[in-house]
């Protein structure tokens, strides 16, 4: 992985720059010793490791503004950090950066049932949104696998999804307002707890920008009212090309699951050797889960039924209980755990139109024979996004490599059938090299106008999201 | 200029000499007065794309909503955030497009349930002021991928490009739809009654307050919609929940409850006025607070649980200044010109955002031929 070859005049003044930054933050907050640095040296894309200049952890968006200002004045790159649980190396530091960490801004400042939002700091975890509110019956809809872990800032970042989307949207559609520190330490507010943007949507452009556009520091957000009861289905097929025909079905017969997750035989013989779930060996397995009354679940079950068994399923599963819906549940929730006790994985993320589901299994299929790697496909299929986990050896030589040519190769196929590179993830340093697969440079450049705009000097978080030969320019200015 | 597709539309724009006044359907001149030549994007029009399996669209940017209802609505499907029809508001004829619908982000009451028109724009192509096509986004539901240049041009009503092609996420149709009736509440009590039935989990569809129908009763609207048993379920679940707030009445007729909402939709009650007409997004609860605050006379009405003010006022009222600072904003959509060019039609945004917004329209337009000063 190609980075930016640090700027020498920013190393040479590392006394100066900890010595301002120890000047506007408590003493603890600033991170500069060699053995210090290093736990801030990769998120979860752990392949990529490089201590920062300098980690800091501010208490407040005052004190955020006050960090940026004086990197903007000494021209030092700050790549801003939720949980670090990132995917695709979102928060991978460079030698001269200040890693910007919003952990220690984690508190809930307003819940407001009336108006059906919240307004938290961004340190907070994702779950611990649902957490503050669940008492009152109402939970926060997007749902990351790292929920437990990851943070809200993190989530706009990367514009997060999650199993649910399908009905509830992702992170962009539960986002209302954001208080944000640009890289000069201008402190803006945009959006509230109202709906709609009252001129440009700079909201929407934020949501998802990695932070390249500033430091979101709080975020108001929409809550829902939990519905009365939820259930899943599971149903077994003989082929990936049945499952999904009968995906498309049940999304054109009017019904709209909450989650429809779908995973082929591969993942299913490794969570069920891990976590004895009980599912069918099967050549492919859908959990359809609906939502509302008792009654209306039937009435949702009956049609989804019908449909499976048009298409002959081998295994049918109607939950009937609560242990039942988490029993069918646990295997799809083991998933990743199982393939990382066999294995070390790369996870992919890329995004099909539905419709090209069976082609593109069946390709993976074949490039999974000529690389000589396995690879296990679980997604959320009513949305199309999916997460093909390539198996590999990292203490082999040449492996990791080997398993990052055959990810490209994926991601670019997804791009060829009308998708994208990454449907929940982020491009990060991960998928930076590939934009232009998807993306001319026209596309390419009407994107770095935003970050020209919101970023003149290009300091923040500046080698990611876009190849680093189309930003060259941009950022040596 | 007619450009009859993408081609003949970016040579328009490139060979421009001077300021282009943008136009879809032309039933929505919302904005600041522009002058300019008439670019016309009418031309681009038909469906490319429309894979229902996958509740997905593709339609060029000139293409008639009404053509894009029909093709869904022969799948049972539909345009789930509503878009208003604006025609019968102000006064204008013509056909709406689907580029109009997305260059203004129009959305109706459903927006408080499944989202704006900008949530359900998965991607789009259009032409920047150099003439330079540019895509962004595209035709699947979840895509992270780069920048979401697709949520900024969605009501950015051409001043940062002209649209030639939309995608759309699309949503089943429903069965059946109900509305719940109350009458007699103050507009305090209309909206707490809408945010109680809106933190219910009966999922309703829709929450409007009309305090002067046309018999003179304030009427408060919940909607639902789904399969029919659960519609039933869950109409009787809300008419309990909101016992003894005032009398309560049901309607389950298909047709007069479409009909209804599409009058709430369209902001009828405003249609035959000759006020000025602005728009307030708003904290649903500070609704009420904010219309006392509004001239005497002033015409309100609500949707969107109290998020959305309806407000007719006298002409040249500057209903900003009446109200002072308020967290929201507000929008002037139907005034004569002269009140148009002396007020500004967009909330005036603070110092730091303005000089980002107009820092954006330089970059994708240098130079500012499209429909320039529109939004300010």
């Amino acid at each position: 992985m190609q980075m930016p070859v640090p700027d020498a005049a920013v190393l040479s003044k590392k006394a100066r720059i900890v010595e301002l930054l120890q000047s506007v933050l408590p003493k603890e907050a600033v991170i500069h010793e060699p053995e210090e640095t290093r736990a801030y040296e990769c998120d979860a894309l752990t392949a990529y490791k490089c201590p920062p200049l300098a980690a800091v952890l501010p208490g407040s968006t005052e004190q955020v503004a006050a960090v940026l200002r004086i990197c903007h004045e000494e021209g030092v790159p700050v790549v801003p950090r939720g949980s670090g649980t990132s995917l695709a190396g979102g928060a991978l530091p460079t030698a001269d950066c200040i890693i910007l960490g919003v952990a220690r801004l984690n508190a809930v400042l307003e819940t407001d049932y009336d108006n059906r939002f919240i307004r938290v700091q961004t340190g907070r975890t994702n779950l611990s949104v649902t957490g503050a509110v669940e008492e009152h019956e109402f939970f926060y809809a997007p749902d990351p696998s790292s929920q437990l872990a990851c943070a809200i800032a993190g989530n706009i970042g990367m514009n997060s999804g999650g199993a649910h989307c399908l009905k509830y949207g992702v992170t962009t559609n539960n986002l209302m307002g954001v208080t944000m520190v640009l890289m000069d330490g201008t402190i803006v507010e945009i959006g509230g707890a109202h709906l709609d943007a009252g001129g440009l949507d700079l909201l929407g452009v934020v949501c998802g920008s990695e932070g390249q556009l500033g430091v979101v520091t709080e975020a108001t957000l929409r809550i829902l009212r939990k519905p009365e009861g939820a259930r899943p289905v599971l149903m077994g097929f003989d082929s990936n090309e049945v499952a999904g025909a009968c995906v498309s079905d049940i999304i054109k017969a009017g019904v709209l699951p909450v989650a429809i997750e779908f995973m082929d035989r591969p993942c299913i013989e490794a969570s069920e050797a891990f976590a004895h779930a009980g599912y069918p060996i099967c050549e492919a397995l859908l959990i359809v889960e609906v939502e509302g009354s008792p009654a209306e679940i039937d009435e949702q079950l009956g049609v989804i039924l019908q449909i499976a068994r048009s298409h002959n399923p081998v295994e049918l599963r109607e939950s009937k209980s609560a242990e039942e819906s988490a029993k069918i549940w646990l295997g799809r929730k083991s998933a990743f755990g199982a393939m990382g006790q066999i294995n070390d994985y790369m996870c992919l993320d890329g995004t099909i139109p539905v419709s090209s589901l069976p082609l593109v299994l069946r390709r993976i299929g074949e490039m999974s024979k000529q690389y000589g790697l396995d690879v296990a496909n679980v997604f959320h299929a009513g949305d199309g996004n999916m997460h093909p986990l390539i198996l590999f050896d990292a203490n082999k030589p040449g492996d990791l490599e080997l398993c990052e040519a055959f990810g490209a190769d994926i991601l670019k196929l997804c791009v060829e059938v009308g998708g994208c590179l990454t449907g929940e993830h982020g491009v990060g340093v991960e998928k930076r090299d590939l934009m232009l697969n998807q993306f001319t440079a026209d596309d390419l450049e009407a994107q770095l106008w935003v970050k020209d705009v919101f970023d003149p000097a290009w300091l923040l978080n500046p080698a990611k999201v876009f190849p680093l030969s189309v930003t060259q320019t941009r950022r040596a200015a | 200029m007619n450009p009859s597709n993408e081609v003949e539309l970016s040579e328009a724009i490139a060979s421009a000499k001077g300021p282009l006044s943008i136009r879809g359907g032309g039933t929505r001149p919302i904005g600041s007065p522009v002058t300019g030549d008439l670019l016309s994007v009418a031309g681009l029009s038909g469906i490319e794309l429309y894979e229902p399996g996958a509740l997905t669209i593709v339609v060029r940017a000139g293409t008639a909503l009404a053509e894009v209802e029909k093709a869904l609505a022969a799948e049972n499907q539909r345009l789930a955030f509503e878009p208003m029809d604006h025609r019968g508001l102000l006064g204008t004829s013509g056909t709406p497009t689907i580029g109009g619908v997305v260059a203004a982000n129009v959305s109706g009451p459903r927006r408080i349930q499944v989202g704006a028109a900008r949530d359900h724009l998965l991607g789009v192509r259009f032409v920047d002021g150099r003439g330079s096509v540019i895509k962004n986004g595209g035709r699947v539901m979840k895509n992270v991928t780069g920048y979401d240049l697709v949520k900024l041009m969605a009501g950015s009503f051409g001043t940062l490009g002209v649209l030639s092609e939309v995608s759309l996420k699309v949503l089943p149709k429903t069965d059946a739809i109900a509305s719940l009736m109350i009458y007699g509440l103050s507009d305090d009590g209309a909206v707490a009654a809408m945010s109680k039935a809106l933190g219910s989990p009966f999922e309703v569809s829709g929450a409007a307050h009309v305090n002067e129908s046309a018999d003179g009763v304030a009427v408060t609207f919940i909607r639902v919609e789904g399969f029919e048993a659960s519609v039933a379920y869950r109409l009787a679940q809300l008419t309990d929940l909101l016992a003894g707030r005032g009398e309560i009445v049901t309607l389950t007729d298909h047709d007069k409850v479409a009909a209804q909402w599409r009058d709430i939709r369209d902001a009828k009650s405003h249609h035959a006025s000759g006020d000025d007409i602005w728009r307030l997004s708003v904290k649903p609860s500070d609704a009420p607070a904010i219309a006392a605050r509004m001239p005497r006379g002033t015409r309100v009405t609500y949707d969107w649980a109290g998020g959305l003010i309806w407000a007719g006022t006298d002409s040249g009222t500057d209903l900003r200044a009446a109200i002072g600072p308020f967290n929201g904003h507000a929008t002037l959509i139907r005034a004569d010109e002269a009140t148009r060019a002396a007020l500004p039609v967009f909330h005036p945004e603070p110092a730091p955002l303005a000089a980002i917004s107009h820092g954006l329209r330089a970059k994708f337009d240098p130079r500012g031929i499209l429909n320039p000063g529109l939004m300010g």
